[in-house]
């Protein structure tokens, strides 16, 4: 028994104060190895919301700066005077070509000028450049009309339109598309995360092993916890500052709070995903529940389209969506420059959320399955 | 000094809606003294797993009282949990790491020293694979990491919750030195098993446990002992003529079957020198009674482990 005693002191395992901050940092330690070790963590949290960026930004941003491509048909004297910034002209023989054109998404409008008419044809397959090609087009007319007028009557007084951009242009649709797509990337990491970590809990039986360690359960979920804020608030910083080099969305100087606000919305998507990891038993199951959750709370929290420009019901059940009251918020810090005050409605709704959601998750949730 | 587990009527009853009310734990009492080597055999389904988890203070039983060295092991306390080391029935790993990581994680969380998480990778047979992520082990491996994190600690009590299941025999055998080895060094250990040759070659006392129950507590070669059963012995036919198998058998019983003879005798020593002078040691097997007729005699039903 005594060399058992003297083997015992040796390797001595004396636990100085403070081993709850050690045991807190060990565990944050192995978590966000783990973490940063699991690609498909960075492809959920850093790569796909930068990845519908760029394919949102192009959807929404090419049509309106880049010049509509004109398809004309024989002569088109309106057209000798077109600004090449705004207008790219080709030629077809005929109309029938012309029109092929178009169905096959190659130009935005036909023209045909016939003595005094000009006869605009905009694309159908895309409406939107076709109109805006077709408004162009409208506008060149009347800009050649006017100089005939002024000519034959230089002493009539004629109006003239200047066109100045709201919001001293930040409406581009970068600066709206941005904070929701960021809203986004934060509830589905956060909704996935948690969901997809509790049923590999209830798998791997790590929280039943460590729950035998001197740590206790707290410290264990504090450090998991914070390994998902740390990464949103990486996953925002990243996110913002690629939209600002490479899509030009304009940052106010309030966009530093916009930490607070994506990590509030963490706590309420995280405990989404907790109530989500409790129903589910598998990982395929965690990450459906988990896609039909946040697909219409995307859909109706005017992240991807404004909720002006949604029905009506749209915008109603976009009140249930906390990813509404992210977005907007993020929205009026980050992009219009407003002051945290102004979006202390946007944070009571969101803080209410999360209480609510996280007691929801701590009545449903059962330990024993850990 | 307190004994190192004390368990007195445990009761668990899981209520499943599609399995309906299962008694995984039907009054169990036993007692573990500080260094015994004790295990726990029974079957698949037995109720070894809830057990040791309520005994652990994973699981509240329904009714029922347990010490672990002296206290209750519920709710968690950090001075309890310190002197005990943990290996469960699936290895519980941090994903994503590697051997040296995962085992270095739990030596700060049990305040150990970092050279121990080393000691113990070489003790397991793992030094080498210290860079390896853990998911690359295989099951033995992995087995044997899960019980380096389990003694990182340098617990008094360890509890090993089937260990060897689906491991091929040299490893269940190298594992095995190991048990005995942190057995040996004073360390108490409570072990489940479902091989009679394991509980057998290990354990100080063995508990039998069937369909929620402990059947009976004793040492293996106790049960054996007590079970007072003949030794069979067995020796290919045509070597003896009926006669003279009748004469051997005086002793005993004697029976003709598949081409063989089979005595069960209470004297093998007077039986094999016997055979041994006739010349008659063809096709021979000796066998005497062990767990597995214990288990027969004392859940009257045959081992199906
Ligand atoms: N979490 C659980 N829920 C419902 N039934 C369970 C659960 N765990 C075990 N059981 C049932 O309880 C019984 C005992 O299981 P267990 O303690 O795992 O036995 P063993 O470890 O001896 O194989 C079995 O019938 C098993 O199906
Ligand atoms: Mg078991």
């Amino acid at each position: 028994m005594s060399a058992v005693t003297e083997q015992r002191t040796e390797t001595s395992r004396d636990v100085p104060a403070g081993t709850r901050g050690r045991a807190f940092l060990s565990l944050f330690k192995a978590l966000g190895r783990g973490w940063i070790r699991d690609r498909s963590q960075i492809f959920f949290t850093i790569l796909l919301p930068l990845m519908f960026m760029v394919l949102l930004a192009s959807v929404f941003g090419s049509g309106d700066t880049a010049a509509s491509r004109i398809v004309a048909v024989g002569d088109v004297a309106v057209l000798d005077g077109a600004d090449p910034d705004e207008f790219t002209v080709e030629s077809a023989s005929d109309l029938d070509a012309a029109l092929a054109m178009l169905r096959e998404g190659d130009a935005d409008a036909a023209v045909v000028q016939d003595g005094s008419t000009v006869r605009i044809y905009p694309s159908a397959t895309n409406s939107t450049s076709g109109a805006i090609a077709s408004g162009r087009l409208s506008s060149l007319v009347d800009d050649v009309n006017l100089e005939v007028l002024s000519a034959a009557a230089p002493d009539v007084p004629v109006l003239a339109t200047d066109v100045e951009e709201a919001d001293g242009g930040a409406l581009q649709p970068i600066q709206y598309l941005a904070p929701g797509i960021l809203a986004w990337g934060v509830a589905i990491s956060g909704v996935f995360g948690a969901a997809g970590t509790i049923v590999d809990w209830k798998r791997d039986k790590l929280m039943r092993r460590l729950r035998l360690t001197p740590a206790s359960v707290g410290t264990f979920l504090g450090a998991k916890i914070s390994v998902n804020l740390v990464v949103a608030v990486v996953q925002t910083a990243v996110f913002l500052a690629v939209a600002a080099v490479g899509f030009g969305l304009r940052l106010s100087a309030w966009t530093w709070f916009a930490v607070p606000l994506v990590l509030l919305g963490t706590f309420a998507f995280l405990a989404i995903g907790v109530v989500i990891g409790g129903i589910a038993q598998t990982s395929p199951a965690a990450a459906g529940l988990s896609n039909l959750v946040t697909m219409p709370m995307a859909f109706v929290s005017g992240a991807f389209y404004p909720l002006a420009l949604s029905p009506q019901w749209v915008q109603w059940l976009s009140y249930a969506s906390p990813m509404r009251y992210l977005n907007e918020a993020l929205q009026s810090v980050v992009v219009y420059g407003e002051s945290p005050a102004a979006v202390l409605p946007q944070i009571g709704f969101l803080a209410a959320f999360a209480v609510l959601v996280a007691l929801v998750s701590w009545k449903t949730f059962k330990f024993d399955e850990l | 000094m307190d004994a190192a587990i004390e368990v007195a009527d445990l009761r668990k009853t899981y209520r499943g809606r599609r399995t309906g009310e299962v008694r995984a734990v039907d009054g169990v009492s036993f007692r573990v003294e500080r260094g015994e080597f004790f295990g726990i055999l029974g079957p698949n389904g037995a109720g070894k797993t809830t057990t040791l988890e309520i005994v652990e203070g994973l699981r509240k039983p329904d009714s029922g009282d347990v010490r672990l060295l002296g206290r209750s092991p519920w709710p968690h306390s950090p001075e309890l949990t310190r002197r005990l080391g943990v290996q469960l029935q699936a290895s519980a790993f941090f994903e994503f790491l590697t051997v040296a990581e995962q085992i270095g994680t739990f030596a700060e969380l049990y305040g150990a020293a970092k050279a121990r998480a080393a000691e113990m990778l070489d003790l397991v047979g793992l030094a080498e694979h210290a860079n390896m992520r853990c998911e690359k082990l295989s099951g033995g491996q992995q087995q044997r990491l899960s019980i380096a994190c389990a003694l990182v600690g340098d617990p008094e009590l360890v509890f090993l919750d089937e260990p060897t299941a689906a491991l091929d025999p040299q490893a269940r055998r190298n594992l095995w030195d190991l048990m005995r080895a942190i057995n040996d060094e004073g360390r108490t250990v409570v072990l489940t098993t479902h091989y009679m040759e394991e509980a057998e070659a290990l354990c100080d006392r063995v508990a039998i446990m069937d369909a929620g129950r402990i059947k009976a507590v004793d040492s293996p070669a106790g049960f054996v002992r007590k079970l007072d059963a003949p030794t069979r012995v067995t020796v290919a036919a045509g070597q003896l003529d009926d006669a003279r198998i009748a004469e051997l058998a005086l002793d005993g019983t004697a029976s003709t079957a598949d081409g063989t003879v089979v005595f069960e005798t209470r004297d093998p020593r007077k039986l094999l020198t016997a055979l041994a002078s006739d010349g008659a040691l063809e096709g021979l097997a000796v066998r005497t009674a062990n767990l597995e007729d214990v288990f027969l005699h004392v859940t009257g039903r045959e081992w199906r482990g």
